[in-house]
């Protein structure tokens, strides 16, 4: 199969997160992503370290966001190198960076500069908060977009003040979108012949994420979103039973659906709630009720009760138990990196299947500047 | 000119992971027609969330269905199902959320639509992908994040806490949407058509992929902090803090500075920079105890000039007051066909500086069998 962005060369200026998993899913697409970055030092996000792990030099969060692209090398302050960088760009098609609004212009590789050196360019940039208005310079970090977001009220339950999503999901949200921008570029350039512009912010994509609920509360006089009080509800605007609840060994979850059957089983008392109006007004006395009841049994025994009865249940794994689950194994969603001294590093594919085949890569992240000989020669941008 | 200007969706999908991709289509440009059954339509559009109901049908299926068109046909109905495959054979794009060996039933999977229409775009959304032990389970957001692992990552250390919305849905909606684009692309070139296929499984796992690539590092599962948790794997202060009016959030910054920024002598001794994640619980728990003595304005009016990382803490009603929310002109309002107007989000794409609007909202069950039967018949 050929890949559906083979022969189309990227030039990722981005650093940190959500340019860089942009960078990643084209890559694994079938794209060829070639890093600009500073010399030996590389990209920041090199050194941001999640439980301070290192990988011959660069982070493993590094490590598991730029597999699969290489390194080149140029200080953008210096008029040689930033010769040879615009030489570069006149042959790519797509151009990412992320840098704070006025950066790139200082530089001289704004969107009206780098069209001047190739008109058919796309060019792609990540803010945090776009790139006018009062928050334009402020630092475009995930827990800070996601609090000024109002997604810190939709988790957990109402007496537990804010609570963030328990990763980064501003940033990967925001690159998946730009990915999307990118592409549909693409497209429009295959009809027009002419360079593109796509931007995207980390905040206009996580209140994208909230779509649904935006639209609720924009049409529901602005009510907010109404949390439980019950620990492990899972959703502020659906009914019960929809959450996790402790079993006598584990924990066992419960989505939409068939509460009087629920009931019955069980032996919760809920008839007291007998429309659809109440399940959700009085979620919280009808969730304490099924809690009482599922706490007295293993979440085995109330599988195998729920399940035959196509009731929406399922249990609770950790990673321990799900990376070994052979429904993961059956979809091949492990894969090996091999590193440059031959040793492997498992981490995760490509989610997308195309034509029946998983997009599998074994290049790891390159070192900082590691390619760059071989593309000055390959793109001739050495010579005067 | 959008970027999809003239490409054809026929998407059969529900709920929301195959409809949320539908939806960016329809607003980067193609045109989106929803395929559904007879008198009920997609179930999203009684499936209520807090009891809301707009015009006749929840509020949740207005959010992700506006910009499309709605043609009813029944799939076990000869006549339905002959003039559906007039209009495939038009499609650019054919898309379905249904399990595994639905569509093959119906008539309409990949190999059946490539034979009348051999350069479509098929895509597909399942639960745990089309084939292993929970091939036939239900593909339900709160089933898959408890399946996956990411309920122990938010909130605090204790039991698991799903993330407050269908982030599987919406993530495998959006790699479908990845993966159409690309097939597109490469239709734009070569001319071929294209399978595309996620699972939310496989979406669940991507999301997760920094974490799982972790775990098959180190072996060691999450583990979220006793109070103030933000990130499993992250240091002190790394989390939202209560203040003396509100909330703020603290992202980065040395332990010792922010001793000396916030006036709080007790965290000066931390001067190990391992320190800030090994000790963390100790830590944050002497922050917390010290922001409270302050307002969250006093402490920002102190954090933001040292370049420190931090935010106000905001629900949806005080953060459409702020200039910066204002500044995005994120919200729209769009019209039904019968005059019903409700505001809602819009794409959060910008292409050459453009928002992707569009003035059309979510269609009345069939409202358009009338018009796309006449073009079928009058285009052969």
């Amino acid at each position: 199969m050929v890949k559906p962005l083979e022969g189309l060369l990227v030039l990722e200026f981005s650093q940190f997160m959500a340019g860089p998993t942009a960078g990643l899913r084209l890559a694994d697409l079938g794209a060829r992503v070639i890093k600009i970055e500073r010399p030996v030092k590389g990209e920041a996000g090199r050194q941001i370290a999640i439980r301070n792990i290192f990988i011959d030099g660069d982070s493993l969060v590094f490590h598991t966001i730029n597999r699969n692209k290489e390194s080149y090398a140029a200080d953008l302050k210096n008029p040689e190198d930033l010769e040879r960088v615009k030489k570069l760009i006149a042959q790519a098609d797509v151009v990412t960076h992320n840098f704070r609004p006025g950066v790139m212009e200082k530089i001289g590789l704004d969107y009206a500069s780098v069209q001047a050196i190739n008109p058919k360019v796309i060019y792609g940039v990540v803010t945090g908060y776009g790139s006018t208005g009062p928050w334009a310079s402020r630092p475009g970090q995930d827990l800070l977009i996601q609090s000024l977001s109002g997604l810190t009220y939709l988790s957990d339950t109402n007496n537990a003040g804010p609570v963030p999503f328990g990763l980064a999901v501003a940033d990967i949200m925001c690159g998946a979108h730009f990915v999307q921008g990118i592409l549909a570029a693409l497209i429009k350039r295959g009809k027009t012949q002419k360079s593109v512009l796509v931007e995207v912010s980390l905040l206009e994509s996580v209140l994208d994420l909230q779509f649904e609920f935006l639209t609720t509360h924009l049409n529901d006089g602005g009510q907010l979103p109404p949390r439980s009080s019950v620990k492990g509800s899972g959703h502020a605007y659906l009914s019960a039973p929809y959450g996790i609840y402790k079993t006598a060994d584990n924990y066992l979850a419960l989505a939409m659906g068939k509460l009087h059957e629920i009931g019955k089983i069980t032996g919760a008392d809920i008839s007291a709630y007998s429309t659809i109006a109440s399940w959700f007004e009085n979620r919280d006395e009808i969730m304490t009720l099924l809690a009482e009841q599922l706490a007295t049994k293993t979440t085995a025994e109330w599988l195998a009760v729920f399940e035959p009865k196509d009731i929406w249940c399922s249990e609770v794994l950790t990673y321990a138990q799900s990376l070994h689950h052979e429904a993961f194994e059956t979809m091949g969603i492990q894969q090996q990196v091999i590193l440059p001294d031959g040793s492997s590093l498992s981490t995760t594919r490509c989610p997308i299947r195309i034509d029946h085949t998983r997009l599998y890569s074994t290049v790891p992240a390159p070192r900082p500047g590691v390619h760059t000989d071989s593309i000055d020669e390959q793109f001739n941008l050495t010579e005067a | 000119m959008k970027p999809l200007d003239g490409y054809l969706v026929v998407d059969f999908s529900q709920f929301l992971s195959g409809p949320s991709a539908g939806l960016r289509l329809a607003d980067l440009g193609a045109r989106v027609i929803k395929i559904e059954r007879p008198e009920t339509g997609d179930i999203c559009r009684h499936l209520y969330t807090s009891n809301v109901i707009m015009n006749g049908e929840s509020s949740v299926f207005h959010a992700i269905n506006r910009n499309k068109e709605s043609y009813v046909a029944d799939l076990k109905k000869e006549a339905d199902k002959e003039r559906l495959w007039k209009l495939i054979k038009k499609a650019d794009i054919v898309m379905h959320n249904y399990r595994p060996g639905v569509m093959e039933r119906l008539g309409f999977d990949y190999e059946s639509v490539k034979a009348v229409n051999p350069n479509v775009i098929y895509g597909e959304i399942s639960g745990y992908g089309n084939a292993g032990p929970w091939k036939d389970k239900p593909g339900q957001d709160l089933l898959l994040q408890s399946l996956t692992g990411l309920t122990w990552l938010t909130g605090n250390a204790g039991g698991p806490v799903p993330m407050g919305l269908s982030i599987i849905d919406m993530l495998a909606g959006t790699h479908l949407a990845q993966g159409i684009l690309a097939s597109l692309v490469r239709k734009s070139i070569k001319g071929e058509g294209a399978l595309v296929q996620v699972s939310m499984l496989e979406s669940a796992y991507d999301l997760q992929f920094e974490a799982v690539t972790t775990y098959y590092y180190d072996g060691k599962l999450p583990e979220r902090s006793e109070k103030n948790n933000a990130h499993a794997y992250l240091g002190a202060p790394y989390g939202i803090y209560q203040t003396a009016n509100g909330y703020i959030a603290l992202a980065m910054g040395s332990i010792p500075q922010l001793g000396q920024l916030l006036k709080c002598d007790a965290l000066l001794p931390y001067t190990d920079v391992g320190s800030a994640f090994h000790l963390r619980d100790e830590i944050k728990s002497i922050l917390a105890a010290h922001l409270l003595t302050g307002t969250t304005e006093s402490w920002l009016a102190v954090l933001q000039p040292a370049d420190i990382w931090c935010a106000e803490v905001l629900s949806w009603d005080t953060l459409q007051e702020q200039e910066g929310f204002k500044a995005l002109d994120m919200i729209q309002e769009v019209t039904m066909q019968d005059g019903y107007r409700y505001r809602t989000t819009r794409c959060p794409i910008r292409i050459d500086g453009e928002l992707m609007t569009s003035p059309k909202g979510s269609p009345a069950l069939g409202q358009d069998n009338a018009a796309i039967l006449h073009e079928l018949n009058t285009t052969g």
